[in-house]
């Protein structure tokens, strides 16, 4: 209907126009041609988040394949089947499982030695003002500190060996992991907190109840960004330091095939530094990511 | 108000409480000595308008926070802090464990307050979770459940663990309309089965109306007693003076209002 309330026209209070009245019977829904249907193959497969990414995978490998063979130039770049054969061939030598075992234990070591510390921070934090005053300030003056710039001061302090890395480690795990603990257990709604209280949950028992699954989401970054930073940091110190108590880590494997000219080898352990993060990732912090926070609806 | 209680001893005795509490840059007064006595197998409700200190005498009575006046008593003991004879049911959702499922979140009050253990913490968890017509539910993890279920395990929850009273706090507040009224016809057949006493905070007239036997009303900023009523959850017409329960209290608590607005201009 156009121009109701023209100009010029006496002003009338719209009126809405009468209609009968009626009732109807719903269709059951078994009567219903089709209600579910089955989604095309296609549409099942472009569902699968790991195939997506394996297509993009392999067109970054198809694309450094070809770049590689123009270039022509194994030194600067390596074709993608020189480093697989490189890579190959250094697992069947058993030099980059080596390796990788020194590296990954070490770094375990550091991890676990960090999430205690982390643990211990966080425990002051939440039973007194002052423990949550001094890791807010501790945690604000080094987390923005790189671990590898403490690195000629453990040289100094702890010498060449496992035990330097392992204090630049937990410099890199401590603060990333504390904070984010004790950001999420500031976070757990005060509701969680009285229905804690209300059962009688006190002290340690209301922590491991309560706060630390209604905050495992935050727990969880810690845990991932604190595993990040660890293993870059590693790599990183093993590159400066070389090697260290006699046997390398993967780290230095890069580095010593970087001085004999075996480029495809230094990709190869590059190479394998990207699998090990994306293994850790995708299956290890994947899956506990999918038995808890996504299990519980608390992240989607 | 009259102390003395013919032929009944108060289950729960508020005396003469004001409450306190610290904002930023306030002390803000919730309420002003407030007394008020709940008998065995009451459904006593504290109705009034936002701001009159309702939710924080229920704080008080679940021993979250101390009055700076006055004392509560539950069955002639003070009650000092938070403890598993006084069962709260909130207004959130999030009072149930999102990593526990139904039957786990009921267990774990009976377990984590040492009332029951293994088989007969599940037996009795069970038992309850029936009661609120959720057993097919026992298993799913509260983020798949609607508002009202999820409202339906929190009172089942608070049911099981068989407490002296019940605090409900606007327990109905965040439901939509057809679900609150579902939800309160179920909450009364549940008191008709086991006969609890529940201490129910409300701002809504009928719904106060409706849950309750006993109608506290509490006027604003800060909250003080302004009567009782009693209800027979019809919203019968008072003989006395010929108007209906609800539009009773609703004047009651609207002329409050009317004079705080006039003070509020002439002042």
């Amino acid at each position: 209907m156009a121009d109701v309330r023209a100009p010029g026209r006496p002003m009338s209070p719209a009126v809405p126009p009468k209609r009968p009245e009626y009732m109807r019977d719903t269709v059951a829904s078994r009567d219903f041609g089709v209600v579910e249907k089955p989604l095309t193959v296609w549409q099942r497969l472009a569902n699968q988040g790991w195939l997506r990414k394996a297509i993009i995978l392999t067109v970054i490998a198809s694309a450094w394949e070809l770049y590689a063979r123009h270039l022509n130039n194994p030194l600067l770049v390596p074709t993608f089947t020189a480093t697989l054969e490189a890579f190959q061939a250094a697992i069947a030598s058993g030099d980059i499982p080596q390796k990788v075992a020194n590296s990954v234990v070490l770094l375990l070591k550091g991890y676990a030695l960090g999430l205690s510390l982390a643990m211990l921070f966080t425990a002051l934090a939440i039973m007194s003002q002052f423990g949550s005053d001094l890791l807010e300030t501790l945690t604000s003056a080094f987390n923005p500190l790189p671990a590898i710039a403490l690195l000629p001061l453990a040289l100094i302090w702890f010498g060449l060996g496992d035990i330097s890395i392992m204090f630049v480690l937990v410099h890199s795990v401590l603060w990333a992991v504390a904070l984010n603990t004790h950001s999420g257990f500031r976070s757990v709604s005060n509701t969680m907190r009285m229905v804690g209280r209300n059962y009688g949950l006190k002290g340690p028992r209301f922590v491991a109840m309560i706060l630390i699954p209604a905050a495992f989401p935050s727990i969880l970054t810690g845990l991932k960004i604190g595993w990040a930073f660890a293993w870059r940091t590693l790599i990183a110190a093993e590159l400066v330091f070389g090697v260290s108590s006699g046997k390398g880590g993967l780290g230095w494997y890069i580095y010593e095939n970087k001085n004999m000219l075996d480029i495809p080898a230094v990709f190869a352990g590059l190479f394998t530094v990207i699998l090990i993060g994306l293994f850790v990732e995708n299956l290890f912090f994947r899956n506990i990511e999918i038995a808890t926070v996504r299990r519980w609806g608390m992240q989607s | 108000m009259d102390d003395s209680n013919q032929g009944w001893a108060p289950l729960l005795a508020v005396k003469g409480v004001t409450l306190q509490y610290k904002t930023q840059h306030h002390l803000v007064t919730a309420t002003y000595r407030v007394s008020f006595d709940v008998a065995l197998a009451d459904r006593f409700v504290v109705l009034g308008p936002s701001g009159c200190g309702k939710s924080t005498i229920l704080k008080a009575v679940g021993g979250y926070m101390a009055p700076t006046e006055g004392s509560i008593e539950l069955k002639g003991q003070m009650i000092r802090r938070p403890g598993p004879d006084r069962v709260m049911v909130f207004q959130e959702f999030d009072q149930l464990l999102p990593w526990k499922t139904v039957k786990k979140n009921v267990m774990f009050a009976l377990q984590s307050s040492r009332k029951l253990h293994g088989k007969a913490a599940e037996d009795q968890a069970m038992r309850y979770i029936e009661k609120v017509n959720l057993a097919k539910f026992a298993n799913s993890y509260p983020h798949t459940l609607s508002g009202g279920m999820k409202q339906r395990v929190a009172i089942a929850r608070a049911l099981a663990m068989e407490a002296d009273i019940l605090l409900m706090d606007e327990p109905f507040a965040a439901l939509d309309a057809l679900t609150r009224h579902r939800m309160q016809d179920e909450l009364l057949q549940l008191w008709e089965d086991t006969r609890f006493t529940m201490l129910f905070v409300t701002h809504s007239i009928p719904e106060a109306v409706r849950v309750g036997n006993r109608i506290l009303l509490l006027s604003p900023h800060p909250g003080q007693v302004v009567g009782e009523l009693n209800s027979d959850g019809d919203d019968t017409i008072d003989p006395a003076s010929g108007r209906k329960l609800s539009d009773r209290i609703h004047d009651t608590l609207f002329a409050d209002r009317i004079e705080e607005h006039e003070a509020a201009h002439h002042g």
